[in-house]
């Protein structure tokens, strides 16, 4: 399960190929997506809805706020694409700034939390010993007590502070699944030869984690980084679904779908766009979460046999 | 092992103690119990207020650890979780609604996990294959989807079936029929209906996720060297993955089994609120919701130990795959 690609043995190249090792492995991943069409369905997908979420509103004549007293409760139109809630707010304009929160959110939280997982669980595999028992209880204790029960319990506290503080709580509550796996995945290669090696080369602990350590379980910290910013995005959206996340006059995909979930039936556009963007976004993620995993895992192609 | 498992077994004991005890005095210092009664109609006087608090031992203006130490000395001499502020003893609710919790989160865990599992084994032999895009592009939509949204899908699709039938054969609210005929079949004809629904939305959600991790695992373990080697030795590729891929690919699995229950806790608490169920999840949000101290501390033990129970099997299971981590 080498990470690297292969360096000549030659010693007179040894120290160009050395050089030229982060653009190649850099140009080997971008060749394997290039082939992978999963990986072009989800960046296209997910390029259109950052473009949405970024400029969506410059060509919309509404702001999220405006009120259109001669459309309420309307459904889409060549006025209103998304249609109008009970006030005459723009859906379409509303969905594009919920967008831009989730994500916000999502991108900020989810990588935050595996590179947490990464370094706490590496830490505890490794050392062993006390530290690992400590490390692991702690995890275990964080694990028992619900964090979905302790989101819910800060609500009043996240109401007066802002959305960074939902961001911050999902970190928080978010690394200890992965990092169990990742403790468990470095106890079983600490002791290879390529890791005793470095050991004994006098390498440092930081470096023998990071360089051996880390790369080894990347792939399985890639897809979960990634499905940790669609999960992020889950998370706000049901805690707003409860009314315990994001707070006006703040607006994410949340709160436009615990608004809109209850006329999902009577009024479907309420409920069918904010949904439908959310999904599809997320989905988007997912996919390119999925081909980046087969592009850098330098085994994927083995598999042919 | 034995040993080994009570060992685990009395650790996850202290730390289930210690998440309970911790949540008594974040909930007690968090939520406002009073508030409650005070917009009250007619409003009572602050003694009564008092009085009713002091009764629930609530009252925010006797010392934190006195309540809790109150508290916990009622739970180990009595066996008395203290009462909800429906006068209700929390042990009895609970008692009352983990059943329908655990009908749902057993049978739901369970069906997804095994499904999971296979489709992440087979999306990793049959890689790139239209097989194993399928499988990628469903679970992705699913992952991406949040629980009350297919909910509320399930629930529309339900209704068109059930109104192309003409007949109410799925049901989406509650978990069980008032007025059912006596005996086992009209009673498990009722129970299935009830059921379906929100264990299929479990089901999805926990085998799309599954099945992502699985394949992950399973495509490191296939380009080992001792598949090469099984294959070198003449073994098919049949039994090399199976005899010796499958089972290697479960290690990192079976810690993510244990942790990944909490997940599928909290989204079966919405799937019960959704759906109507009178199980913890919804006595969970509505105890926080309400402010009711007592029965938030005794849904987090309920967590508590499922979680417990949940973390000593998924120790057993690593245990008994992995070799190298036998103690």
């Amino acid at each position: 399960m080498a990470t690297d690609i292969p360096i000549s043995t030659d010693p007179d190249t040894e120290v160009v190929t050395k050089r030229s090792k982060p653009t190649s492995r850099a140009m080997l991943i971008w060749r394997r997506l290039r082939s992978t069409p999963r990986f072009w369905v989800g960046g296209i997908l997910l390029a259109f809805f950052v473009l949405f979420a970024l400029f969506g509103n410059t060509i919309n004549i509404y702001s999220p706020t405006d009120q259109d007293v001669f459309a309420l409760n309307e459904g889409p139109s060549a006025q209103h694409w998304f249609g109008t809630n009970t006030i005459g707010q723009d859906i379409y304009a509303q969905t594009v700034v919920g967008l831009q929160k989730s994500l916000l959110i999502g991108i900020i939280a989810g990588p935050c939390a595996s590179i947490l997982a990464a370094i706490i669980g590496s830490t505890a595999g490794y050392f062993g010993g006390r530290v690992e028992t400590i490390i692991v209880w702690f995890i275990n204790l964080l694990l028992v007590l619900p964090s979905f029960f302790i989101l819910v319990l800060m609500a009043p506290l996240l109401r007066q502070l802002s959305w960074t503080a939902i961001v911050v709580f999902l970190v928080l509550f978010g690394w200890m699944i992965m990092a169990q796996v990742v403790r468990n995945q470095t106890k079983a290669i600490k002791d290879r030869d390529f890791v005793r090696a470095a050991r004994y080369m006098g390498v440092s602990t930081p470096k023998i984690l990071s360089r051996h350590i880390i790369p080894n379980v990347a792939s399985i910290l890639i897809v979960d980084a990634t499905l940790g910013v669609v999960s992020a995005i889950l998370a706000e959206t049901s805690l707003s679904y409860f009314n315990l996340g994001i707070q006006k006059p703040d607006v994410s995909i949340g709160t436009l779908l615990a608004e809109g979930s209850g006329a999902a039936a009577t009024r479907p556009w309420l409920f069918v766009f904010p949904a439908g963007v959310l999904v599809l976004m997320l989905f988007a993620i997912s996919l390119m979460a999925d081909a980046l995993r087969d592009a850098i895992d330098p085994t994927s192609g083995v598999n042919r046999d | 092992m034995g040993k080994y498992v009570l060992r685990r077994f009395i650790n996850y004991f202290i730390l289930a103690f210690i998440a309970t005890v911790t949540a008594y005095i974040t909930s007690s210092s968090f939520m406002d119990p009073a508030s409650r009664y005070r917009g009250q109609n007619p409003p009572l006087s602050e003694d009564s207020i008092r009085s009713i608090l002091n009764g629930h031992g609530t009252n925010p203006e006797v010392p934190i650890l006195e309540r809790t130490w109150h508290w916990l000395t009622n739970i180990f001499l009595h066996g008395d979780f203290g009462t909800t502020v429906h006068n209700s003893p929390v042990l009895q609710e609970i008692l009352v609604r983990a059943g329908v919790s655990l009908k749902l989160l057993l049978i739901g865990s369970i069906i997804g996990a095994i499904l999971g599992v296979i489709l992440g084994v087979w999306g990793a032999v049959k890689q790139y294959k239209t097989s194993d895009q399928v499988v990628t592009y469903a679970s992705y939509l699913i992952i991406a989807t949040p629980t009350f949204v297919i909910g509320v899908i399930l629930m529309i699709i339900a209704t068109g079936f059930n109104n192309a039938l003409g007949t109410t054969l799925i049901r989406f609210s509650g978990d069980y029929s008032a007025n059912i005929d006596p005996g086992f079949v009209p009673w498990f004809t009722d129970q299935v209906s009830h059921m379906l629904l929100p264990t299929l939305a479990l089901v999805l959600m926990g085998a799309a996720t599954y099945s992502r991790y699985q394949r992950s695992v399973m495509l490191d373990v296939l380009a080992s060297d001792f598949i090469r080697t099984a294959r070198s030795k003449g073994r098919t590729r049949r039994t090399a993955l199976v005899k010796h891929g499958v089972r290697v690919a479960l290690i990192p699995m079976s810690t993510y089994f244990a942790y990944a229950f909490g997940t599928l806790v909290a989204g079966s608490s919405m799937l019960e609120v959704i759906f109507s169920w009178n199980g913890m999840g919804q006595f969970t949000i509505n105890s926080i919701l309400q402010s009711d101290i007592n029965a938030a501390a005794g849904s987090v033990l309920f967590v508590a130990v499922l979680t417990l129970l949940a973390s000593t099997l998924s120790e057993v299971l690593y245990a008994a795959l992995d070799p190298r981590v036998r103690i």
